[in-house]
């Protein structure tokens, strides 16, 4: 036991090593950090309040006074892009973990076992995935109702269906590579089977597909709020605020700019990041 | 094989049972008062009750359900919307078809652009070629899909004049809205398409075929490319979907009188028979499409093929105990 937690630990300390070799990794890693960090710390950093408004001051554009400009309303669309990396980061990560949990428990276990298993959990899984995700977000966050919570459960579960397969399809060709029959040979448990040989190599489509969900989560939120089903004003959220901004789109052009760069760079940061740990992790990388 | 494909279809009736389920608990449980919708806040309490019994919203859940079903097995009909007092399945038949021909093309267009990108990419990893497709495939992804639209409407629609911004009439008509969902669905492609090269071409086979002797794009074509098809069909399989649930948005920005610019419309008024019927009609199209993708797998790889034809063989087993 001991023997084999060391081993682990090494195993990560190697693969931190090749992350921090990894330029655009890293950068990927310190903007999601500092979205965190300016997350956290909204209330110190905004230079105004996110629901302040100055009706006088609408729709002016980026100054020295308000960096981004200030919105229809007048408010400050710096600050609330501050507060709104609270909202888009908490609806991206917990809507993923939701639907990678969910979804690749069921993928793997369906994969591995076969038969009337699979037949079973795949029917449950073709029952969601026959609703396309956002329709499903959408769907859901209709029955559920507005408000931050159901957005996050109704994104998370409109993703499961995604996890499940891309799991369940890679698990299947890892499945029939022979390591797996020597251990299944010298009688190691199931569990542990799909656990630690058969997760370990299937992880890489996981990781690439876990990364572009946060992107998929956040849009996916997004898109509930244009419809209004989503985070509720004056809620900031970057999607909302595009969505709101897009009736000024033509006269005032930073109004939807700046929150639609804003998740630009999120979600290109957190797949950056993702690239470079899929590539650090990939033991097959090493040589 | 087709004993196999006969059964999926058979287990699509239980799928799709599920799915209607799934659909009408989730309008079951949605707040709002149907009756209250039709009649409007200011009429009487007795009126809307009248109208309750009349459209049968008094009976049962399991009875409301029951005869939902019936009358879509029997009559194809998925109920009348609260508005038009149209039959909603003649709604969406009249608009489903822009929506299909937006979403197809847009995934065409992906896939067009996906895989010879991700191939390119993934057999020269870390070229220029590659660093510069693996940045515009994150851009891709990372736009948010309705930003997109709407900046393609400000730069070629306000700012040169040169595309129509609405409308869905012709040709010139689709351009904005098929690069709009197509592009994003490309990134998706590539990167699955690279990833999965990757993981293929550092397999023994790979470096077996070359050892033979044989050219190069043999190797990456033939031997490379056939197994390392099954990620990247899953993903154009759900491109597809989300192409479809792309087009919700999109639709609404570009003003295509399709599906999803009904169903946005449906949901502001809470015309739920709508919703309903356009959830369900878009869970039909898309099983069949998930169908024709797992039938697709078996024929891109053999192994998959074999484990369809005879099931009840546990190999695995048996060649341990030998």
């Amino acid at each position: 036991m001991s023997k084999d937690s060391k081993r682990k630990r090494g195993q990560f300390k190697e693969a931190w090593i090749r992350l921090k070799r990894n330029k655009a990794a890293m950068f990927g890693l310190f903007v999601i950090i500092m979205l965190f960090i300016m997350a956290v710390f909204a209330p110190f950093i905004s230079p105004y309040g996110y629901d302040e408004q100055h009706l006088k001051m609408a729709n002016l554009l980026p100054s020295w006074r308000h960096l981004m400009g200030t919105d229809n309303f007048g408010r400050d669309i710096f600050s609330r892009i501050i507060y709104g990396s609270r909202v888009s980061l908490q609806v991206g990560f917990i809507a993923v973990g939701i639907g990678v949990l969910i979804g690749g428990t069921l993928g793997s276990i369906s994969a591995y076992y076969g038969g009337i298993v699979d037949n079973v959990i795949m029917r449950f899984i073709d029952t969601l995935l026959a609703i396309p995700g956002t329709l499903l977000a959408i769907s859901i966050a209709a029955a559920l109702g507005p408000g931050l919570t159901n957005a996050m459960i109704a994104v998370g579960v409109g993703t499961v269906p995604t996890y499940a397969r891309v799991v369940r399809a890679s698990v299947l060709t890892v499945k029939e590579q022979e390591f797996i029959e020597a251990a299944r040979c010298i009688g190691v448990k199931d569990y542990k089977i799909i656990v630690k040989h058969i997760l370990p190599n299937a992880m890489a489509p996981l990781i690439v597909q876990a990364t572009l969900g946060v992107a998929g989560a956040i849009l996916s939120a997004a898109a509930l709020s244009f419809i209004g089903l989503g985070i509720q004003p004056p809620t900031p959220e970057w999607g909302a605020m595009l969505s709101a901004g897009r009736v000024y789109i033509r006269d005032y052009w930073h109004i939807v700019t700046f929150p639609g760069v804003t998740i630009m760079v999120t979600i290109f940061s957190l797949n950056l990041f993702g690239d470079g740990l899929r590539d650090a992790l990939d033991p097959r990388l090493k040589r | 094989m087709y004993k196999y494909i006969l059964n999926r279809i058979i287990m699509m009736i239980p799928v799709l049972l599920g799915v209607s389920l799934v659909v009408f608990s989730m309008i079951y449980i949605a707040p709002g008062d149907p009756a209250r919708i039709i009649l409007g806040e200011s009429a009487s309490e007795e009126a809307v009750q009248e109208l309750k019994d009349e459209m049968g919203l008094n009976d049962s859940f399991v009875k409301q359900y029951l005869r939902y079903v019936k009358n879509i097995v029997t009559k194809g009909d998925l109920g009348t919307s609260y508005i038009t007092r149209r039959s909603v399945t003649t709604e969406i038949m009249d608009r489903w078809p822009k929506t299909m021909l937006l979403a197809s093309m847009s995934v065409a267009l992906a896939t067009l652009i996906g895989i010879p990108t991700g191939i390119i990419s993934a057999t020269r990893q870390y070229s220029i070629f590659d660093n510069l497709a693996m940045v515009l495939a994150l851009v891709g992804v990372s736009m948010p899909n309705f930003w997109q639209g709407l900046v393609l409407i400000i730069v070629f629609s306000v700012h040169f004049a040169l595309l129509p911004a609405s409308g869905f009439y012709g040709p010139i008509y689709w351009i904005l809205p098929v690069v709009t969902i197509g592009t994003s669905l490309a990134a998706t492609i590539t990167r699955m398409t690279r990833s999965s090269m990757l993981e293929v071409i550092r397999q023994d086979y790979i470096t077996t075929a070359r050892s033979k002797g044989n050219k190069e794009n043999v190797v990456i074509m033939k031997h490379a490319l056939k197994n390392a098809l099954i990620p990247i069909i899953t993903v154009i399989g759900l491109q597809l979907g989300r192409g479809l649930g792309g087009a919700i948005l999109t639709e609404s920005i570009f003003s295509i009188p399709g599906i999803g610019k009904l169903m946005v419309d449906s949901i502001k008024a809470r015309n739920y028979p709508v919703v309903q019927g356009g959830v369900l009609f878009i869970a039909i199209a898309f099983s069949l499409i998930n169908l024709f993708v797992d039938i697709l797998y078996a024929f891109v790889d053999p192994r998959i093929k074999s484990l369809y034809s005879r099931k009840k063989i546990r190999k695995n087993k048996e060649v341990c105990h030998e």
